[in-house]
C-alpha cells in the first residue's frame, strides 16, 4: 500500500502516542473530580473581583516583569542577532533558550532570593535566546540589493540602518509584540515559584478552595491579553518601559556571599567538593542517572509524544469552529472565545487547575499542553482554511472538511505541530514541578533537598533534551518540505 | 573618474555565456544609449560596468532597489549616506535636517513628486518609484550615470523630464533604453546589443530610427 511521506509520519506518531498511553500513568484520583470541576466553572462563572487587594498589585507586577523581562530580552537578542552567524553563538542561543523561564527563575532564587532581578532575568534569559534566533532569521529576508547600491565608503551602521531595519521592520515589531503576549503568560507563571505575580495569588486561592477569586483574576488575565492592541501603543511604549523597573516591588536584597557560594560550593557536584576521587564522582554520577534522570528523561519523553498528538488531534477538532466554510456567525464567535481562552491560558496554569482537580496523573497534564498548543495551532490553520476559496459545488458537511479542507491545510499543519514539538516538550519537563515524574519534578526535589550540584546536571540534561527534540523536529519538516513561520 | 576602458566583459549564466567577450571604452563627456532586444545583454552589461568601477557610479538599476519601509526623502538621502558619519545619518532616519530635506524636496519638484515627500516607497505607484530612484541617482552626484531603463513606467511628457534632467546633470553616462527615438534624442552614441556582442556602434546625430530597427 502507498502512503504518502506526510501520511507516514502522522501514523508513527500516533503509533508511538498509542504505545506510550500504555506505559503512561493517566488516572484521575480524586474522589469527586466533576464536582471539583463544576465548583471550579461555578468559581469562573461568579467572578470575585474585590475580594483581595493583592489582585491589582498582582496584575502590575505581572505587567511590570513581562516588560522589563521582554524589552531586555529583546534588547540582548537583537545584539546577539547580529553575531548569531557565528556557531558559538548559536549554540549559546540555543542552551539558553532550551532551559525554559521556570528554571531559570528555580536557579536565581537560589542565590538572588526573593529580588526583582530573579524574575526579570528568568525572562530575559531565555528570551534573549529567542529573539536573537528569530530576529536573525527575519533579517536575513531583507532585500540585499539596496545596499548594493549605496555609495563605496558607507559606513556599516549607516548602510544596516538604512538598508536592513527598515525592509523588516513590521515583522520585527510584530513578533515582539507577539512575545510580549508570552511574557504576560511566563510573567504570570512565575509566581508559582513565589514571586509577587499573578501565579502567586492563583495558588494561593485555589489551595484555599476560593474558587471566585481564581476566576476572577483568569478573567482579569485574558482581559489584559485580549486588549494587548488597546493599551500597548507604540507612543506608550517608552513609558511602559522605563516605568516598569519601578513597578516590581523591591523583593528581599540580595545576599552576595549565597551568590558566590552557589558558584564556588553549591553547584560543584558532592564527590568533588568533598574531595573524594574520581571513583566516587562515578557513582554519584551513575547514581543521578539511574534514579533521576532517565525515570525523568522516560517519563518526558512519554508525555511529550502523548501531548504532541493530543495537540494535533484537537487541533483538527477545532480549526472548523472558526473556519468561514462551516456553520454560523454564533458558532464561530464561540469558537473564536473557546481559542482565544484555550491559548491564552499558559499551559502551566491549566496543568495546575486540572491537577488540583483531578490528582496528580500525566492525565490533566495531557489535556492541559493539548488545550494550550491546540488553541494556538487551531487558530493558524482555521484561520488559513478562511482564505481557501472552493469550487461552488463543493461538498458539505464532512465530506468538505475531509475532502477540501484537511487536504489543503496538512502539510501546514504538521509544520506548526513539529515546530512546537520542542515547546511542547519544554513543558512537559516543566509541569513535573506540579508532580508529575518528568524532569521537572526531579530538578524541583533536588533543589528542596539543597542539593543543587544534582538539580543543575538535571536542567542541563533537559536542555540537552530540548536540543535534541529541536534538531529532530527541524530535521522532520525539512525532510518533509513544511515550511513555518517563526511567529507560532 | 568620469569615462572608462573596459576590456574582457563577459558573462555567464547556469554555464551558458550570454555576454561577450567585448570591450567598451567611454569617454568623458559621451552620453550613450544601449539598445537592444530584451535579453540581449543590455541589463548584464550594465551590472558588470557598475562592478568593474567599484560602485563609483550612479546606477539606476531595473529592480530600482528602493526601501520599501522608508519614505521617500530617506530613499534619495541614501544617495550621500557616505557624506556623513553614522551618528549624522542615524539622527537623520529619526529626524532630517533642515539643509537635506531642501536639497531633497527642490529635486523631487524638478521631477514632479514634491508631494510624495513622506510617502512611504512602497505605497508609490511605478512610475513614481522609478522617479524616486533616479532622484536617488541624481543625489549620489556621481561624475557617471549607468542606468538601465530608468524610464519604463513613465509616458511621453515624464519621461522627457526625466531625461532632460539626467542629462543635465550627468556629462558621462551609459543607459540602457527601450525607445529608439528617446535614445536618439538625449544620446550622443548609440551602442546596439545582440546575443551579447555589440552589433553597433555608431555616433546618434548619424544615425536614424531605421538604422537601429535591425536590432529588434
Amino acid at each position: 500500500m502507498h502512503l504518502s511521506p506526510t501520511l507516514r509520519i502522522s501514523l508513527l506518531f500516533l503509533v508511538i502516542a498509542i504505545a506510550a498511553l500504555f506505559f503512561a500513568d493517566i488516572a484521575i484520583t480524586t474522589a469527586n473530580p466533576w464536582r471539583d470541576l463544576g465548583r471550579f466553572f461555578l468559581g469562573v462563572a461568579t467572578p470575585d473581583f474585590f475580594s483581595t487587594e493583592g489582585l491589582a498589585t498582582a496584575l502590575l507586577r505581572t505587567v511590570a516583569f513581562a516588560f522589563v523581562g521582554v524589552a531586555l530580552g529583546s534588547a540582548c537578542g537583537f545584539l546577539l542577532s547580529l553575531i548569531y552567524r557565528f556557531y558559538p553563538v548559536r549554540i549559546f542561543c540555543a542552551f539558553i533558550r532550551a532551559i525554559h523561564e521556570l528554571f531559570w527563575a528555580l536557579i536565581f532564587l537560589q542565590f538572588f532570593g526573593f529580588h526583582p532581578l530573579t524574575g526579570v532575568l528568568a525572562i530575559a534569559i531565555p528570551y534573549s535566546g529567542i529573539f536573537a534566533k528569530v530576529y536573525s532569521e527575519i533579517l536575513d529576508e531583507a532585500d540585499p540589493g539596496p545596499a548594493r547600491l549605496l555609495p563605496p565608503g558607507t559606513g556599516i551602521i549607516s548602510t544596516f540602518l538604512y538598508t536592513r531595519i527598515p525592509d523588516c521592520w513590521v515583522q520585527l515589531r510584530t513578533y515582539t509584540a507577539y512575545r510580549l503576549e508570552c511574557g504576560l503568560r511566563s510573567s504570570a507563571i512565575l509566581g508559582f515559584v513565589g514571586l509577587p505575580t499573578l501565579g502567586f495569588y492563583l495558588e494561593t486561592s485555589f489551595s484555599q478552595g476560593l474558587y471566585s477569586q481564581a476566576g476572577a483574576m483568569l478573567i482579569l488575565f485574558y482581559v489584559l491579553i485580549a486588549t494587548i492592541p488597546l493599551w500597548v501603543k507604540p507612543k506608550l511604549l517608552p513609558v511602559y518601559i522605563l516605568g516598569a523597573p519601578f513597578f516590581l516591588g523591591d523583593g528581599m536584597p540580595i545576599v552576595w556571599g549565597n551568590v558566590a557560594r552557589f558558584f564556588t560550593q553549591d553547584i560543584i557536584p558532592a564527590p568533588l567538593r568533598d574531595g573524594e576521587g574520581l571513583t566516587e564522582l562515578g557513582a554519584w554520577f551513575s547514581d543521578l542517572m539511574l534514579t533521576e534522570a532517565l525515570p525523568g528523561i522516560w517519563n518526558t519523553l512519554l508525555l511529550t509524544q502523548i501531548a504532541l498528538v493530543a495537540t494535533g488531534i484537537l487541533t483538527l477538532l477545532a480549526f472548523p469552529l472558526i473556519s468561514n466554510h462551516f456553520g454560523g456567525p454564533i458558532r464561530r464567535t464561540s469558537g473564536h472565545v473557546f481559542l482565544v481562552i484555550a491559548r491564552s491560558t499558559p499551559e502551566y496554569i491549566l496543568a495546575y487547575i486540572l491537577l488540583q482537580l483531578w490528582g496528580p496523573s500525566m492525565l490533566p497534564a495531557v489535556v492541559a499542553l493539548a488545550l494550550h498548543n491546540g488553541g494556538i495551532i487551531g487558530h493558524l490553520i482555521g484561520r488559513q482554511t478562511n482564505t481557501i476559496q472552493l469550487r461552488p459545488d463543493a461538498p458539505t458537511g464532512y465530506r468538505r472538511y475531509s475532502w477540501e479542507l484537511v487536504p489543503r491545510v496538512y502539510r501546514s499543519f504538521l509544520a506548526f505541530l513539529f515546530y512546537r514539538w520542542e515547546i511542547i516538550m519544554r513543558e512537559t519537563a516543566i509541569l513535573g514541578i506540579l508532580g508529575i515524574y518528568t524532569l521537572g519534578f526531579y530538578v524541583d526535589s533536588a533543589i528542596q533537598q539543597i542539593r543543587f550540584d544534582r538539580a543543575m546536571v538535571l536542567i542541563l540534561i533537559t536542555a540537552l533534551l530540548n536540543i535534541g527534540i529541536d534538531i529532530l523536529g527541524r530535521y522532520i519538516r525539512r525532510k518533509l518540505a513544511l515550511q513555518t513561520m517563526p511567529t507560532c | 573618474m568620469s569615462g572608462f576602458e573596459l576590456s574582457g566583459l563577459t558573462a555567464s549564466f547556469d554555464g551558458e555565456r550570454v555576454l561577450g567577450p567585448l570591450s567598451l571604452d567611454v569617454r568623458e563627456g559621451e552620453r550613450v544609449a544601449l539598445v537592444g532586444k530584451s535579453g540581449a545583454g543590455k541589463s548584464t552589461l550594465i551590472k558588470l560596468i557598475h562592478d568593474r568601477v567599484d560602485g563609483h557610479a550612479s546606477l539606476v538599476p531595473q529592480d530600482l532597489g528602493l526601501v520599501n519601509g522608508l519614505p521617500v526623502f530617506h530613499n534619495v538621502f541614501m544617495g550621500q549616506l557616505d557624506a556623513h558619519p553614522a551618528w549624522y545619518n542615524t539622527v537623520t532616519l529619526v529626524r532630517p535636517f533642515r539643509k537635506d530635506k531642501e536639497a531633497v524636496k527642490s529635486l523631487l519638484r524638478e521631477l514632479g513628486m514634491v508631494d510624495k515627500f513622506w510617502t512611504p516607497a512602497a505605497s508609490l505607484s511605478g512610475g513614481q518609484r522609478q522617479r524616486v530612484a533616479v532622484a536617488r541617482a541624481i543625489y549620489r552626484n556621481a561624475n557617471l550615470l549607468l542606468a538601465d531603463e530608468p524610464i519604463s513606467a513613465l509616458d511621453g511628457p515624464l519621461a522627457h523630464l526625466v531625461m532632460k534632467a539626467l542629462s543635465q546633470r550627468f556629462a558621462t553616462s551609459v543607459i540602457a533604453l527601450h525607445d529608439v527615438e528617446i535614445a536618439l534624442a538625449y544620446a550622443t552614441r548609440i551602442v546596439g546589443i545582440q546575443d551579447g556582442q555589440i552589433a553597433l556602434d555608431e555616433s546618434s546625430d548619424r544615425l536614424s530610427a531605421a538604422d537601429i530597427m535591425p536590432l529588434y
